[in-house]
């Protein structure tokens, strides 16, 4: 078992992914930025990779990946940043993360990088899982799941309300940690109507689904959190917390003002 | 009777049967050609892809879709196009050297082939809005005139810089009633109008058609795109027996953007082996001068918008900005069928620079009184590349007319 599972055992509710953009806002920032996030009340958090071509994601997140890229960030990069994250050390006096990790990226990067060679110095940090959104179930099956298993990385799919029953059920099974509601069939960072979300999420519970459900797209605030909330194991929030964070001189300080924001009472 | 007429009358036009045996001409049934193909895409694109997956041969053999689309072949695009030996181009390269002139098509390049055949297959899958891509505008004109056709509603993506560059195909996609939507993000060229666009599609899923404007994207796009495409290969065949006996060329010559024009003037030789089958890329300043669009030159196989390809890009898997002076090669990947004839060596991949283009329009110019685009150019620029024998018989595809280009040519008179 490994942290994402012991976080559900733990806490069912509310449970808090936020996503952040490796070397962003500063090719050096991405530790701070994660311990921030874990000092501030995030459960999960969930780390970009930046991609030139990200085919799912919205203007926000796109920017922040290009000013990644400006910055000199890379997978190999990025692993250096990680050596010795989870240590009590890591941040002198302050604790290493000890959050539930997981690198959130498109294939290309890592496919250059070496797939396996990828798995084996993620799961060596260690980081839980991955988000691969361009990874398929046919490839996952019969190329790239294998590989994660034996890594023991948990790999999480992405589901839409356009998703029928039947591949819920399919890609449920295949999903390890959780499953990725995304809440309209949209790209990160558009608003939606959120009582059409409300419909989809109930129709999921009702589906006593083996995975615990995040939903993630379109979460923003205090009130779509909890919203999503009602109806899922918690909520994922990528673009808000991106612009909460773009021009800000204090990470620390605008991200402890975003999420308290988001999780007050 | 003249040679088009019996063409017309005694060549189907398209290739719209079903599958055959996987190989170079057919994908597997993950659409895979060899490694390369398949369909890297996220879960919002899934219902979409897979009704395509689904549905498109079955739509391609009915009936009515193929009687419509070969009318609108012949009525209103003019096909079949002319198979011209171009006799003063000949005697200079000391072969024989035929020209597939798809530049003759109604809006002036091949893409209208694949337009039509899209735009009614979205039709026939109740789709209410069109959106495609473009990058020197040739495939966003010939979409939003399809559309006015068909009275549909119809949004292209261009690049914030192509449309700088190719201003004329902008006024005439505005005047044929389509929305031209700059693509601002990342590097604001082709690449960028195809993330732009499906990016639209994702937030639009229920009622709208992405009509992809060459043999690239997640299956079964490059498959479907190639079928549509085929006529051109189909028709060479018929003309090639009227006018030399044979129906077999020695060699087919293409530029490669994604591949379309290739793919359909390859399409119905692929399993002719004795037929040579050469791919023209654009090499740009060079190919190795860091500003080329020689993709498998210069490209490692990797995976963008949608499929397993070869693909331009960093170390670290970035995809990196091309360069070719022709919009319509401007492009840092290659189709997945073009990958695989180029891995299992099929093909013959040469590339040609901005200035060999440019002079091999001006020869085109001069002795036969064409002018060619910038992309047709490149595949006009390789004949001085290939050894030929006095007795071949090479098919060149011209597969469009240099109009829109002229503010380039200008430059170098
Ligand atoms: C005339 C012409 N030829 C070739 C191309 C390149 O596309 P493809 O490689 O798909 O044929 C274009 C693209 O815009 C074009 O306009």
């Amino acid at each position: 078992m490994n942290r994402i599972q012991e976080l559900f055992q733990q806490k069912d509710k509310n449970v808090l992914n936020v996503y952040c953009t490796a070397g962003f806002p500063a090719l050096n920032s991405t530790v701070e930025v994660m311990k921030a996030l874990q000092d501030n009340g995030a459960d999960i958090i969930e780390l970009g990779m930046p991609y030139s071509d990200p085919l799912a994601d919205g203007p926000v997140i796109q920017a922040s990946g290009s000013c990644a890229i400006a910055n000199g960030m890379t997978i190999e990069k990025l692993f250096e940043q990680l050596q010795g994250f989870r240590k009590a050390t890591a941040f002198g006096d302050g604790g290493g993360i000890y959050v539930p990790v997981i690198l959130m990226g498109y294939l290309n990067p890592v496919l250059q990088y070496g797939f396996e060679k990828f798995c084996r110095h993620a799961a060596d940090l260690p980081i839980d899982g991955l988000i691969i959104p361009d990874v398929p179930e046919y490839e996952f099956e019969t190329e790239y799941g294998p590989v994660m298993q034996r890594y023991g990385l948990n790999f999480i799919f992405l589901i839409t309300p356009e998703t029928s029953e039947e591949r819920i059920r399919k890609l449920d099974s295949l999903s390890t940690g959780f499953l990725y509601a995304v809440s309209s069939s949209s790209i990160t960072g558009t608003d939606k109507d959120f009582s059409a979300v409300e419909k989809y999420l109930q129709r999921l519970q009702g589906m006593q689904l083996k995975n615990p459900v995040m939903v993630g797209f379109g979460i923003k605030d205090k009130s779509t959190f909890q919203s999503a909330c009602r109806y899922a194991n918690g909520a994922i929030i990528g673009t808000a917390y991106i612009k909460a964070v773009e021009n800000s001189t204090d990470i620390a300080a605008s991200t402890k003002a975003f999420l308290s924001s988001v999780l007050e009472k | 009777m003249s040679n088009t007429t019996i063409n017309t009358t005694s060549s189907p036009t398209a290739i719209l049967n079903d599958g055959g045996e996987p190989g170079y001409t057919f994908p597997n049934s993950f659409g895979y050609y060899g490694k390369f193909g398949g369909a890297f895409i996220p879960e919002m694109l899934h219902r979409n892809v897979e009704e395509l997956r689904n549905r498109y041969l079955e739509i391609m053999q009915e009936p009515s879709f193929q009687q419509e689309f070969n009318d609108l072949l012949r009525d209103y695009v003019g096909r079949p196009t002319p198979l011209y030996y171009a006799k003063r181009l000949s005697e200079q390269y000391k072969t024989k050297l035929y020209l597939k002139r798809e530049d003759l098509n109604h809006t002036g390049a091949h893409k209208i082939n694949n337009a039509i055949g899209q735009v009614l297959l979205a039709q026939r899958l109740g789709k209410k809005h069109i959106i495609a891509e473009t990058g020197a505008g040739q495939h966003g004109v010939a979409t939003a005139t399809v559309c006015a056709l068909k009275g549909v509603e119809c949004i292209v993506y261009m690049g914030v810089k192509d449309i700088e560059r190719q201003a004329p195909n902008v006024a005439r996609m505005k005047m044929l009633g389509a929305k031209v939507m700059p693509a601002a993000s990342g590097s604001q060229t082709l690449k960028d109008a195809t993330n732009e666009a499906i990016r639209h599609w994702i937030n639009n899923p229920a009622d709208t058609h992405y009509v992809i404007g060459s043999v690239v994207g997640p299956h079964p796009y490059p498959d479907m795109v190639a079928r549509f495409q085929s006529v051109i290969s189909q028709e060479t065949r018929w003309q090639l027996k009227q006018q030399t006996g044979s129906e077999l060329p020695t060699h087919v010559m293409a530029c490669v953007g994604g591949g379309s024009n290739a793919a359909g003037a390859f399409y119905h030789f692929l399993d002719e082996l004795s037929v040579q089958l050469v791919a023209v890329e654009a090499a740009g300043h060079g190919v190795n001068s860091g500003m080329s669009a020689a993709t498998t030159q210069l490209g490692k196989p990797g995976v963008l918008h949608g499929s397993k390809s070869l693909v331009m890009q960093t170390a670290d898997g970035q995809v990196v900005e091309p360069h070719s002076i022709s919009a319509g090669l401007d492009y840092p990947g290659i189709g997945p069928m073009h990958a695989h004839l180029f891995d299992s060596g099929r093909g013959t991949f040469l590339s040609a620079t901005d200035e060999e283009a440019v002079q091999a329009a001006f020869e085109l110019c001069k002795l036969e009184g064409i002018i060619p685009a910038l992309e047709s150019a490149h595949a006009l620029a390789a004949i001085k590349e290939m050894k030929y024998k006095e007795s071949d018989v090479v098919v060149v595809c011209l597969s469009g007319r240099g109009d829109k280009d002229l503010g380039t040519y200008m430059k170098y008179m």
